[in-house]
Order: structure tokens, then sequence, then C-alpha cells
């Protein structure tokens, strides 16, 4: 197990430096730059700029030295666009945020997710069943993009009951709506299949037998039948973390809540490299922390993935 | 002789049962029986159909161009703008005063185009690297697997927003990134199959008769293995589109005045504090429909195709 953390631990760093080196030509080798502008500036002060920023030297000379400060110094370096703030500083302050809500939106995922899914697997075939599953698939074809809207079209256009965007210090009125935005289709996703493998389970060998002993319902299914049903729901929330990562830019810009997403998205208009770099690197190290708690998790749980690693 | 007896030793019977034995009943024949049982399915393939004649034809309807700005109603959006007969503003206009109609026929073809060129690209070129991996393993199998691990472990739209944000926004390109970003699917499940069907004596004997690795893989196995590929480009279409409309929305899609759902959506959503709910209601739709098609399409597909599932 430990040797297993570690092993995964160690293919971070390849990856990561893939994603630097790949990102950092690409992004250089595009035409313009951050000190582009309509009206180009006096050469003499562009030499200065470029030499402020290091960008003078060489780009594997560049490259090298902001590998270096990250490394021994955890310094992002600087912003291109955004003066006298530093990529640390951007995420510090954004950062707490779409975590927070992200936070939330997972909980609302799992919270709500996993008891549809039972309940509609040991009511299977009622009228439970099939407005869950309906329900399901109406919201898999309703992506956060247009989901959010409508939402903000009932709750802040219509009723008034939430505030439309902004984030006031995280006051749960603004954090309601950007977490369901958020959550909803992968809700929809784990309540699917949470069904599809309770049902598979309820049928198993090993829950008649449970049943043939006289167990009462109650411990069938919490003692016996709960443990292996989410078991695929497990696996299926990996793929779920990346895609909330991802529809947390689009939660960023829409709700204006102030989160990262919005600094990438802005940071992408103004060639922010530095910016853009730093926050690649951190939607990737958030990518894979999610990734490896979950297979730890797999693992605590199931005995026979356990003994693989 | 009782009456379900008499049925059997009827002429009849016999006829059909020696017309099912000549039928030759391959793969693909049960499969396409099994697809047009599935009514939602069928039902789903003639909406998409009348989705793609929407953006081949309907220009042919439209009484205004796509970026064409109607100065009679500019201005008054709010109350002349909105979905009427008279003006020839079908479905009202958007925000700068360009007829919606013609602008959501142009939307359409964008983002079909996207995901029905983008996306059975991506899958063949995945599959393409999972059939190499799976045939050949050892080192070359060690270098993709280790690529595609790295790589699905970077969020895509980091990667897209960046590609469309320096690269210029035209069609060319986002197919161009969409099949970047989404080589990795079916990559792996090729690769299984195909490390599976590779000991088959079939393969031996065309190996024995001569026959090139690459002969092998594009002439035997690839028909065995075109289910696998179908049902995953039946999953990655969809995706595509959406991914393609969530990059627009965010406003580093297509260029203007070209668009896509995803622009389209963004607009309405933002002007939808004025009242004009048209702007988003009509491209919203047009997307959800399309949407609701391709995943009765693809599941439908799944139960055709895929040997587990067989009842």
């Amino acid at each position: 197990m430990f040797n297993y953390t570690l092993r995964r631990l160690l293919t971070v760093i390849p990856t990561l430096l893939v994603l630097i080196v790949f990102s950092f030509y690409l992004m250089r080798l595009a035409p313009g730059g951050p000190f582009t502008s309509e009206k180009p500036l006096p050469p003499a002060v562009m030499q200065n700029v470029l030499e402020r920023y290091g960008m003078d030297q060489p780009l594997y000379v560049q490259l090298w030295t902001y590998i270096k400060n990250i490394v021994f110094h955890f310094d992002f370096g600087p912003s291109f666009a955004q003066k006298d703030r530093t990529v640390n500083d951007v995420i510090a302050q954004g950062f707490p945020v779409t975590l927070t809500y992200g936070f939330w939106s997972a909980v609302f995922v799992l919270v709500l997710g996993i008891p549809l899914g039972i309940v509609a697997a040991l009511r299977h075939n009622s009228i439970w069943d099939y407005t869950m599953t309906g329900l399901a698939i109406f919201s898999q074809i309703f992506p956060n993009f247009v989901l959010a809207p409508i939402l903000v079209l009932l709750f802040t256009l219509s009723w008034g009951l939430l505030p439309g965007g902004g984030w006031n210090g995280g006051q749960w009125e603004y954090i309601v709506m950007p977490a369901i935005a958020l959550g909803t289709s992968y809700m929809a996703g784990v309540a699917r299949l949470t069904r599809g493998s309770m049902l598979e389970v309820l049928n198993a060998p090993f829950i008649l037998t449970a049943r043939a002993k006289g167990l009462p319902e109650r411990v069938i299914i919490w003692r016996h039948a709960l443990k292996p049903a989410l078991l695929p729901t497990l696996t299926y929330m990996g793929p779920v973390f990346v895609y909330m990562i991802t529809g947390s830019v689009f939660i960023d810009v829409f709700f204006s809540t102030g989160g990262i997403g919005q600094d990438f998205i802005d940071g992408a208009y103004s060639r922010d490299y530095s910016m853009l770099l730093g926050l690649a690197i951190l939607y990737s190290l958030l990518t894979f922390a999610l990734n490896l708690m979950l297979d730890l998790l797999y693992a605590w749980i199931d005995p026979k993935v356990r003994s693989s690693l | 002789m009782t009456d379900a007896r008499k049925r059997l030793n009827s002429r009849d019977f016999a006829d059909t049962v020696a017309e099912e034995m000549i039928v030759s009943r391959s793969f693909w024949a049960d499969a396409r029986r099994r697809f047009l049982g599935h009514r939602l399915a069928v039902f789903s393939v003639f909406m998409l159909l009348a989705l793609v004649l929407f953006a081949l034809f309907g220009h042919a309807f439209a009484r205004w161009s796509f970026e064409e700005i109607d100065w009679n109603v500019l201005g008054r959006i709010k109350t002349e703008g909105a979905p009427s007969l008279d003006n020839g503003h079908w479905f009202g206009v958007d925000e700068l005063g360009r007829d919606l109609y013609a602008r959501v026929v142009q939307g359409t073809r964008t983002s079909l185009m996207v995901g029905f060129v983008a996306g059975p690209l991506a899958v063949l070129l995945g599959a393409t690297l999972g059939a190499l991996a799976g045939y050949f393993g050892g080192r070359l199998d060690q270098i993709i697997t280790g690529f595609y691990t790295i790589w699905i472990s970077i969020p895509y739209i980091i990667f897209f927003v960046v590609w469309q944000a320096f690269f210029g926004r035209s069609l060319t390109q986002m197919i161009i990134v969409i099949i970047i970003v989404n080589w990795t699917a079916g990559l792996l499940i090729v690769r299984g199959q195909v490390m599976m069907l590779k000991h088959r004596e079939f393969v031996d004997a065309a190996r024995m008769l001569g026959m090139s690795d690459l002969a092998i893989i594009f002439k035997h196995l690839a028909p065995n293995i075109l289910w696998v590929i179908v049902i995953y480009t039946s999953i990655v279409i969809p995706e595509v589109i959406m991914a393609e409309s969530l990059v627009s929305f965010l406003g580093v899609g297509i260029q203007e005045p070209n668009t896509s759902w995803g622009a389209l959506i963004s607009e309405g959503a933002r002007t939808m504090t004025f009242g004009t709910l048209w702007q988003l209601a009509f491209p919203a739709a047009f997307f959800v429909i399309a949407q609701v098609s391709l995943y009765y399409i693809g599941d439908g597909l799944r139960d055709a195709l895929d040997p587990k599932d067989r009842r």
C-alpha cells in the first residue's frame, strides 16, 4: 500500500514535466504576446519590459528558470497581465473559492445521488424507479452551461430567492446555485450507476443466503449490499472529479464567484503565460490528488484490489 | 391434434422457418434488426436527420442572412425583436439585431460539423494507436499507454482554452484541438480487444499465409473490433458537441460572426435579464434535442452491438 502510494506520487513528476514543457512551448510559439498591443511600445521600452520579465533570454533558459523557481522557491512567477500581482497571490485568493463550492457540489452529488439510486433499486420498476431514471437522463442532457442560466432564471429573476452571482465571502446563498449547477448531471450519473450496481448485488447469491437466514431487510441492505454496490460508483467518481474541475472554470465565469476559472480565461485572452501555466499545474495537481485519494479509498474498501497493490 | 401442434405442422410455418434459415444472419444483420427494434433510437435517427437537413437547407427559408443587422428593430429588441412571422424573424433577433433563425441554422451547422468530423476522427486515431499498442506490445505498448496515462490526468479544458486563444478560432483549429484532446477515447478498450484477438487461430492463419502485421491489423482485426469503434464514436460525438459548446460559452470558441450552439446559448444567457428569453430558448432547445437524440441513438447502438448485453 505504502509502496503503491509512493509509486503513484512519483508518476506525478513526469506528468507535470510533460504538461509544463508542452504548454510552455505551445504558448510561446504562438504569434503575439502579453505586451503586444494596438499601439506598439517604443523599442527601448519594450526591451526594458522584456528584460524585467526575463523574456529576452532564449526559451530553454526561461523554461529552466521557471522550473527552478517552482522547485526551490515555490514561486510561480509574476503575472504578466495583472500588474503587481504574482500567480501565487491570484491562486491564494481564488482557489479557496473554487474549492469551497466544489466541495459542496461533491457533497450534493454523493448525498443525493447515492440514496436516489438505492431507492430506485429497492423499489425496482415502481413509479420511483421510473421517475428517477427519467430524471437521470434529463439532467445528463442538461449540461451545466444550459442548467445554470435556467437556475438563474428561476431562482433569481422569477422568484428572487437567491443572488444570481458573486461570492460575498462565501455566504451559503452564494454557494447554492454554483454547487447545484456544477453537480446535477454527475448526481444523475451517480444515481443511475448506484441503481444498476445495487440491482446486480441484490440478485447475487450471498444476498439470497442472507435472506434465507431470515435477516431483516434493513440489515441486508446496510450491512451486506451497500458496500459492494458502491464500488462502481467510486470508480465513476474519478472522471467525475476531473469533469467537475473542468466545469468549475465555467461556473467561475458564469456566476462571477471570483474563483480561479475567471483568471484562467482572462489569462488566455491576455496571453498571461505564467498565469496560464501556474493554473494548469494547479488543475492537474488537483485532478491527480483526487484520483489518488479515490484509488486508495477503493483499495481500502475492496480487499481484492488491496492485495493486488 | 392441439392447436399449437397444428400450427407447427402447417405449410406457413415451414416456409417461415426456411426463409429464416436462408437469410444469412451475420453479426451486422443481427445488429441492424436489434437496432430497428429499439423504437426510441429509430425515432432519434429521424430527429437527427431533421437537424442535419435543417443545417443544410435551413438558409433557404431565412429572409435575413446570419450577419446582417436589421436596423428597424435595433434598439427596440425587447418589444419588436421577438419571434414574429410578419418581419421574417422566425426566431426573433439577437442582441445586435441579427436574425436568430439564420444564426441558429449557422450554429447547428458548426456544432454538427465539429461533432461529426472531429468525434469519429478522434476515435479512429485512438483506436489505431490502441490496436498498435495491443498488437505489438512491448516497448511500443509501454510508450503509448504511458502517454495515455499522462494525458488523461490533464483536465482537457485547460488545453482547449489555451489552444483556442493562441491559435485563432477557426473551425479547422477547433476540429484539430478536439482530436488532440479526445484521442484517448476508446484507446484502452481497442487495445484490450486486440490483445485478446491476436492469439486466435485466424490471425495465426493469416500470418502463416505471409501477411504483414499491418495488413493483419487492418484487414483481419479491424472488422472484429468495428463494433467497439462504432459504440465509442456514438459516445464521443455528443461529448464533443458538448465540449465545443462549453468552450464557445466561455468565449473562446468559433470566431464571430460565425457561431455555434454554445455561443448562442451563452449570448442568450447573458441577455435573459432584459426579458429577451427567446434568445436563450431556441438555441438551447436545438442543443437539447440533439443531445437527447444522440443519447438514444448511442443507447440503441450499444444494445445492438455489445455482445455482453446479448439477450
